[in-house]
């Protein structure tokens, strides 16, 4: 459909409404461009405004160790040693949740894009979004006070029998999976249940793009309906369900409170995501010493929120346009 | 010769069916693991929750709405008292100011796109529109009190920092879900306005914006649903506080996510004189009947939304 153009109060008679509706017209039409550049601006002042507060910690003098009580100089670390073990922590449970979410949430797409009765569908697809309409702390505190003492066992039998990988690996002091439960793993599947509603939607839409033909081209040759979605779905999609798990992994990177709640927070470099005290997100960290923090710790936090928003900057960027170059190339639109 | 093929056929028919068998379990299975946490989390809040309503101050079992008319004003311990009270209008007041921020903003770029955009600025407010979707709340947070700190002094934390925090992630919700209520409405009826003489801005206001008028209520529902349970920003932003507190300009605010968490943080008080009614697990029951009560608000505004796109959808709007 092509846009009328707004040629028609312009050629209306002059003695009609005079030029005061050419100036409402250029009034509205700058109110709206305005508040678009809004966008924009907010933007770039979100970038500006946390370099203006982050600007002492990242410049400041060597001594900003002393300043802060969270960075122990003692131990040798300093506040890039410490952004490296957060952003080391924030990817493995990120992963873990991906790797957790993605494969359930395409399963869900496809129930609710190919398997569902037709009536069904529209709802089933409701019930999967209510997962998203569930607020993170509320996630948190279930996860915490439900989910993790339920997992325990889980975890203990995982440590037992697949304890020689060393992402299972039992904690090399006490020998067992950790005894509160408060580990990676618990916060990665939390963070999955999270995301999946974000991958499910977006490739739901991508699943039910695929052109009709090609689905009942395949279906004529004699495919099964598994057949048919391996020849004419996945291969349409692929790049939109990629598209889709990116921005599933952009929500899990900030997610803040499930995890600041769930796990017991350390720094190190492990790959064992049963222990605790091992691992520590961005968000969480910032969530966690934000109260107590001084003026010098609270411009090292931001700091650390301005590494995060560039990750996830980078990650939707990226997402947004995987997506939205298959639409360029896809037959349907 | 036919029976040998006819055999190869169905054998690896069989295979081929097999697969297609496990395919759809698997298909079906991904979507009944999904359901399990839904029903575990919503029967464990409403379950749990539901214990601050059921239970009066005395230990009596009667239903009662205590928790929602009393604030943590003076409360200490495990005194079987306080409420949500001071949080549940925390939360009314700085999402009400985020929305009135968001939503004059988010529905004029709507317009801009639908209506007016091309060229560089409607490709580059789509794309940071898209971008701005994927900011953490957290660092919405932080931006808010950045801001705060150098316009208005450091370590400044009101409500309206908050809603400043907020605002940040409700304006691309408005705009991506406005821009679609917006695209739906048929060209022909612009046309006919052009037709009897109206000008462009006077068409979309009167002609457009009220044809859309439902889908944009539900719109903005939905992203008032979405932004009312973020709880990292406010923490941040705004703060915590056990009094009432109307003024957004002046002083903290508790909201409900973050009345959930402060209470959770306190953890199982200590009760050392028998004298004193005391409850040890009084913290935790609070925290769930605040979830309770935060998931109903969340519920109530989807179903409302839903309700709004339902009874006042224009007929000629497909």
């Amino acid at each position: 459909m092509s846009k009328p153009k707004a040629t028609v109060a312009s050629a209306m008679p002059a003695s009609l409404h005079a030029s005061r509706p050419s100036r409402a017209n250029r009034a509205f039409a700058g109110l709206s461009a305005g508040s678009a550049t809004i966008i924009l601006v907010v933007l770039a002042a979100v970038a500006t405004f946390l370099l203006i507060e982050a600007w002492p910690a990242l410049t400041g003098p060597e001594s900003i160790d002393e300043h802060v009580s969270w960075i122990d100089a003692e131990k040798g670390q300093s506040l890039l040693q410490i952004i490296a073990y957060l952003i080391f922590g924030t990817l493995l449970v990120s992963a873990i949740a991906l790797v957790i979410a993605t494969p359930l949430a395409v399963g869900i797409a496809l129930f609710i894009s190919h398997y569902a009765p037709r009536r069904l569908a529209a709802g089933l697809g409701y019930l999967i979004d209510l997962l998203a309409a569930i607020p993170s702390v509320v996630y948190g505190l279930w996860g915490a006070s439900v989910l993790v003492p339920a997992l325990r066992p889980f975890f203990t039998w995982l440590t037992d029998n697949l304890g020689w990988i060393p992402l299972f690996a039992p904690d090399p002091v006490t020998g067992v999976a950790s005894p509160t439960g408060r580990v990676a793993l618990a916060a990665g599947i939390v963070l999955a249940i999270m995301i999946i509603p974000i991958i499910s939607a977006v490739s739901r839409e991508v699943f039910l793009q695929t052109p009709k033909l090609h689905e009942e081209a395949a279906l004529a040759l004699g495919a099964t309906r598994w057949e048919m979605i391996r020849m004419a779905v996945f291969p349409f999609a692929r790049s939109g369900v990629i598209g889709a798990t990116m921005l599933g992994l952009g929500r899990a990177l900030g997610e803040t409170m499930a995890v600041y709640m769930i796990l017991s927070g350390g720094l190190s470099f492990s790959w064992g995501v049963l222990q605790s005290g091992k691992h520590e997100t961005i968000a969480a960290y910032i969530a966690s010493q934000f109260p107590e923090a001084n003026s010098w710790g609270v411009s090292a936090l931001i700091a650390m929120g301005l590494a995060l928003f560039i990750i996830t900057l980078l990650v939707n960027m990226l997402a947004r346009w995987i997506v939205s170059r298959r639409a360029e190339f896809s037959g349907a639109n | 010769m036919a029976i040998d093929s006819g055999t190869t056929l169905s054998q690896l028919s069989a295979r081929r069916r097999l697969t297609n068998v496990v395919a759809s379990v698997l298909v079906y299975a991904a979507f009944a693991v999904a359901l399990i946490p839904l029903v575990w989390l919503a029967w464990t809040v409403v379950s749990r929750g539901i214990d601050r309503f059921m239970v009066d101050q005395t230990g009596a079992t009667n239903f009662n709405l205590d928790f929602l008319q009393q604030s943590m004003r003076g409360v200490m311990g495990g005194a079987i008292a306080g409420g949500a009270l001071h949080a549940v209008w925390g939360t009314l007041l700085i999402t009400l100011t985020a929305a009135l921020i968001s939503v004059p903003i988010g529905l004029l770029t709507a317009v801009y796109l639908v209506e007016y955009g091309r060229g560089r600025l409607k490709r580059a407010v789509t794309f940071f529109v898209d971008v701005m979707t994927g900011i953490p709340s957290i660092v919405a947070g932080l931006f808010a009190y950045a801001l705060a700190a150098v316009v208005l002094g450091p370590g400044t934390k009101t409500g309206f920092v908050g809603a400043i925090a907020l605002s940040v992630l409700m304006i691309p919700v408005v705009v991506r879900a406005s821009e679609e209520m917006l695209r739906l409405v048929p060209n022909e009826l612009r046309e006919a306005s052009y037709a009897l003489g109206v000008p462009k801005w006077l068409t979309v206001i009167k002609v457009v914006l009220r044809t859309a008028i439902a889908g944009l209520a539900t719109a903005v529902t939905l992203a008032i649903a979405r932004v009312i349970g973020e709880t990292a920003p406010l923490l941040i932003a705004v703060g915590v506080a056990d009094s009432m507190n109307f003024n957004i300009f002046d002083g903290r605010m508790m909201t409900l996510p973050v009345y959930i968490v402060a209470e959770w943080r306190k953890g199982e008080a200590v009760c050392n004189d028998a004298a004193i009614a005391c409850l040890p697990q009084i913290t935790e029951y609070r925290a769930w009947a605040a979830a309770l009560t935060l998931i109903l608000i969340v519920m109530a505004l989807n179903l409302v939304a839903r309700l709004i796109s339902r009874l006042f959808a224009p007929k000629a709007g497909r």
